[in-house]
């Protein structure tokens, strides 16, 4: 059995939450970089001009990326091996978010009763966790601040399984076609097909982390991913939404089994601040 | 080409720009996001007074991130425009004349813009670090205890932004995306 101290697990998360508002991953950066030369619209390219030299200056200035420093997602995969020492591992987690989010100047999105008061936690705590028990005796941590903007933009649904590859086609381009200028594109697509609803919208919000562009390892769904890449930058958004070729910069896709009666789908939509930073422990 | 145009915008600016146009703006804007449209609303029905002027003005839909040590503000691009939309039309009722954000508006703003010879802009989501550089001077004016909701008077450099919704019903994001939108089956 390997011990983990949570003092290093509140420290890697106050680390990581300041350098994923920071730092744009360079997966992202080149992405960018395709899209400003693939783009046909003035407007877009301008756009596009604008959030590349956005991300120079956040890292060189470490000032956030985006003032919607986001809810603090947190994604941890714990080997089943490893012991947590000295502390809780989400009191753990939510100490790291509070420490991050203060010294780096991060802002603070969090209300604490959703439907009536909504005053700010004013730590941006507590953060979202997903928590995962894998094989091994490592810890990995992924902190993936999400803005409101792109958010806000999430869709879920269960088609009847006669509706098929068409159904899901047709409703997550509509989504994204809908959602128009709102989630800061040119987004990333995270979609999640199958399982049962909150097993279709974790997937959805996974297949974020896959490294920007690259296919399913399995085939039928890498051609999925293709199509619907094609269909969303046929709708004409654009970067910024003023019109133009480039709405997305990827699709990701990830397939679950489902239910003999259903065929769950669920989008959730990445904004060009497509932030998340990881480590092992 | 951009434009440069001064804030307060003049009604012969209002009405010389056009869906599409780049701007670059100077001058003096004020910042509020939901909380804030919230209370200058709920103002104006106590019939009180506004903690601005705000006839003529513009404002952005902004809450930004904390100001670091020597740093004028901190990150500062545009918050989605349509949480405002419910208490638009009655700020341009009052004399409001610009508005920057990002994001899709409902007609009944897009109506109120040309009634009341108004100009919807858009700054680049996610561009905050670099808008921020356009920022010169800050100040919280009201509504200090909402945060980063707090209503702020800005001083802006070249503050770059693009005419979404002009004064006669011009509209970018329609225009836009129906000019590079590709029909489904028909090759471009
Ligand atoms: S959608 Fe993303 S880029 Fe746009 S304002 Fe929100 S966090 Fe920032």
């Amino acid at each position: 059995m390997r011990e983990i101290k949570a003092k290093d697990i509140t420290e890697t998360v106050a680390r990581l939450s300041k350098e994923a508002n920071y730092y744009l991953g360079e997966d992202v950066i080149s992405a960018l970089k395709k899209a400003r030369e693939q783009e046909e619209s003035p407007a877009g390219r301008q756009i596009l001009d604008q959030i590349l030299e956005n991300a120079k200056i956040a890292a060189k200035e470490q000032m956030p990326l985006c003032q919607d420093c986001g809810l603090a997602v947190v994604f941890v995969e714990m080997g089943q091996d490893a012991h947590i020492a000295g502390g809780e591992l989400i009191q753990a987690i939510n100490e790291g978010v509070r420490k991050g989010y203060a010294e780096g100047y991060l802002r603070k999105s969090v209300v604490k009763q959703p439907f009536s008061s909504r005053t700010n936690t004013k730590d941006n705590t507590p953060a979202i966790i997903h928590t995962e028990i894998v094989p091994g005796d490592k810890l990995k941590i992924t902190v993936a601040p999400k803005g409101g903007g792109s958010e806000n933009m999430s869709r879920f649904t269960v088609l009847k399984p006669a509706q098929g590859r068409q159904g899901v086609v047709d409703f997550v381009v509509n989504a994204v076609d809908e959602a128009g200028s709102n989630p800061c594109p040119p987004t990333i697509i995270g979609v999640g097909i199958g399982g049962t609803a909150e097993k279709a919208v974790i997937l959805a919000k996974k297949a974020l982390l896959r490294e920007v562009g690259k296919p399913s390892p399995d085939p039928e769904v890498a051609e999925l991913e293709k199509e619907l890449l094609q269909r969303i930058n046929s709708t004409g958004v654009g970067p910024g939404g003023v019109g133009g070729r480039i709405t997305s910069l990827a699709v990701h896709v990830e397939a679950f089994p489902a239910h003999i009666a259903s065929l769950p789908v669920a989008v959730n939509i990445q904004c060009h601040s497509a932030r998340h930073k990881e480590a092992v422990l | 080409m951009e434009k440069k145009i001064t804030s307060p915008i003049s009604p012969d600016v209002v009405e010389g720009l056009k869906a599409g146009d780049q701007v670059l703006i100077s001058g003096v804007i004020y910042v509020g996001r939901d909380a804030a449209h919230k209370r200058l609303v709920e103002t104006l029905d106590k019939g009180e007074k506004l903690p601005f002027d705000i006839k003529g003005q513009t404002i952005y839909y902004m809450g930004p991130s904390p100001t670091k040590p020597g740093h004028v503000i901190g990150s500062a691009g545009p918050t989605t425009s349509g949480r405002m939309d419910a208490y638009t039309p009655r700020l341009l009722a009052v004399g409001l004349r610009a508005m920057i954000g990002k994001g899709l508006r409902t007609d009944k703003v897009k109506e109120a813009i040309k009634e009341h010879k108004a100009v919807y802009l858009a700054a680049t989501g996610g561009a905050a670090a670099l808008i921020a550089k356009s920022i010169t001077k800050s100040e919280i004016i009201a509504y200090e205890e909402l945060g980063p909701e707090a209503l702020l008077r800005l001083e802006v450099k070249d503050f770059p932004a693009v005419v979404i919704n002009d004064s006669k019903g011009g509209d970018l994001y329609q225009e836009g995306k129906a000019k590079y939108r590709i029909q489904v089956g028909t090759k471009k």
